[in-house]
């Protein structure tokens, strides 16, 4: 990423305008053509810069009440094999490694859930044990009860 | 309640989002209604914050330096700390959850000694600890998620 796709990425988080040119209207704004926003777009998303470019659902709002980040401590040598695995389940929306914090933070795999409902969201964790196996060494779900600051660079 | 055009645009558009010159044009023809229909139903879907935006997901770690970061709060200064941690720019994503490491939040700096330095004009301010857990490993490509729009 260059500093005009940097630029591009600044100017697009608070969304694309709703006018009917919109890459025309960021093209004005950053001082290149509508041409070039729209290759620089694709650019990015080729090189995976990029996830995705669409509506950003508000999932809470959609009904979907119960978010649980649930935790899981697997053995290293396992953790890609299973984290490819659980990041493969339909209900999972983001999936990662991340490193233990003995010993007061024993889980080094995090799998996001969501679901309209407590039983909902028991379902998809006893989906994502029954993956885990006996390869799951304990587990955790921590429920967000408020969200207390959401803006800026979304990270997916 | 979600009209059927918002349910399809909610639903068929976190991804691909059309690069052409008229993207809002070019979905309203896939799905047979007017530009105009489409812009306005995005415009009440970002009203009602149904969604936050339309726009490109990026991949962490892709701009700076990012981190996880845990904290153990008292319940009775957790807002206090909480407020604290918020009015970092840095801070893009701060939730309360249910545990002993109550407080959950995203930290996005420039580069690696800035994320550090932040982390630790944290701790100072609040007198707490922080738990940074950064990513090594991503496992899911986000094509966005299917909605149950049934009883949105």
């Amino acid at each position: 990423m260059d500093a005009t796709d940097l630029a591009l990425m600044r100017a697009t988080q608070a969304g694309l305008p709703l006018v009917p040119e919109p890459y025309q209207a960021l093209a004005e704004q950053l001082g290149i053509s509508a041409e070039q926003v729209m290759a620089r777009l694709v650019a990015m998303q080729a090189a995976g810069s990029i996830r995705r470019i669409g509506a950003v659902p508000n999932h809470y709002k959609l009904g979907y009440r119960y978010n649980g980040m649930t935790v899981w401590n697997v053995p290293d040598a396992h953790v890609d094999a299973l984290g490819a695995q659980i990041g493969q389940l339909p209900f999972v929306s983001h999936c990662y490694h991340r490193p233990r914090h003995l010993p007061d933070w024993p889980y080094n795999l995090f799998a996001m859930v969501h679901g309209k409902s407590l039983a909902e969201v028991d379902g998809q964790i006893a989906q994502i044990n029954a993956v885990l196996g006996e390869l799951n060494l304990g587990g955790e779900v921590l429920y967000s009860t408020r969200i207390l600051k959401k803006t800026g660079f979304r990270s997916g | 309640m979600l009209s059927p055009l918002q349910q399809r645009l909610l639903n068929d558009f976190q991804r691909d989002f059309p690069l052409s010159a008229r993207p809002y044009q070019d979905i309203a023809e896939q799905l047979g209604v007017t530009e105009q229909a489409v812009l306005a139903a995005f415009a009440e879907l970002n009203a009602q914050h149904y969604i936050s935006r339309i726009g490109p997901v990026i991949r962490p770690n892709q701009i700076g330096a990012s981190t996880l970061v845990a904290m153990a709060v008292p319940a009775d200064e957790l807002q206090a700390v909480a407020d604290l941690v918020s009015a970092y720019p840095e801070v893009n994503h701060n939730y309360e959850r249910e545990h002993h490491f109550n407080l959950w939040f995203v930290l996005i700096a420039a580069d690696a000694a800035h994320l550090q330095a932040v982390l630790d004009d944290i701790e100072q301010h609040t007198g707490y600890v922080v738990l940074s857990l950064p990513l090594v490993q991503e496992f899911f490509i986000d094509l966005g998620f299917p909605l149950d729009l049934a009883h949105a």
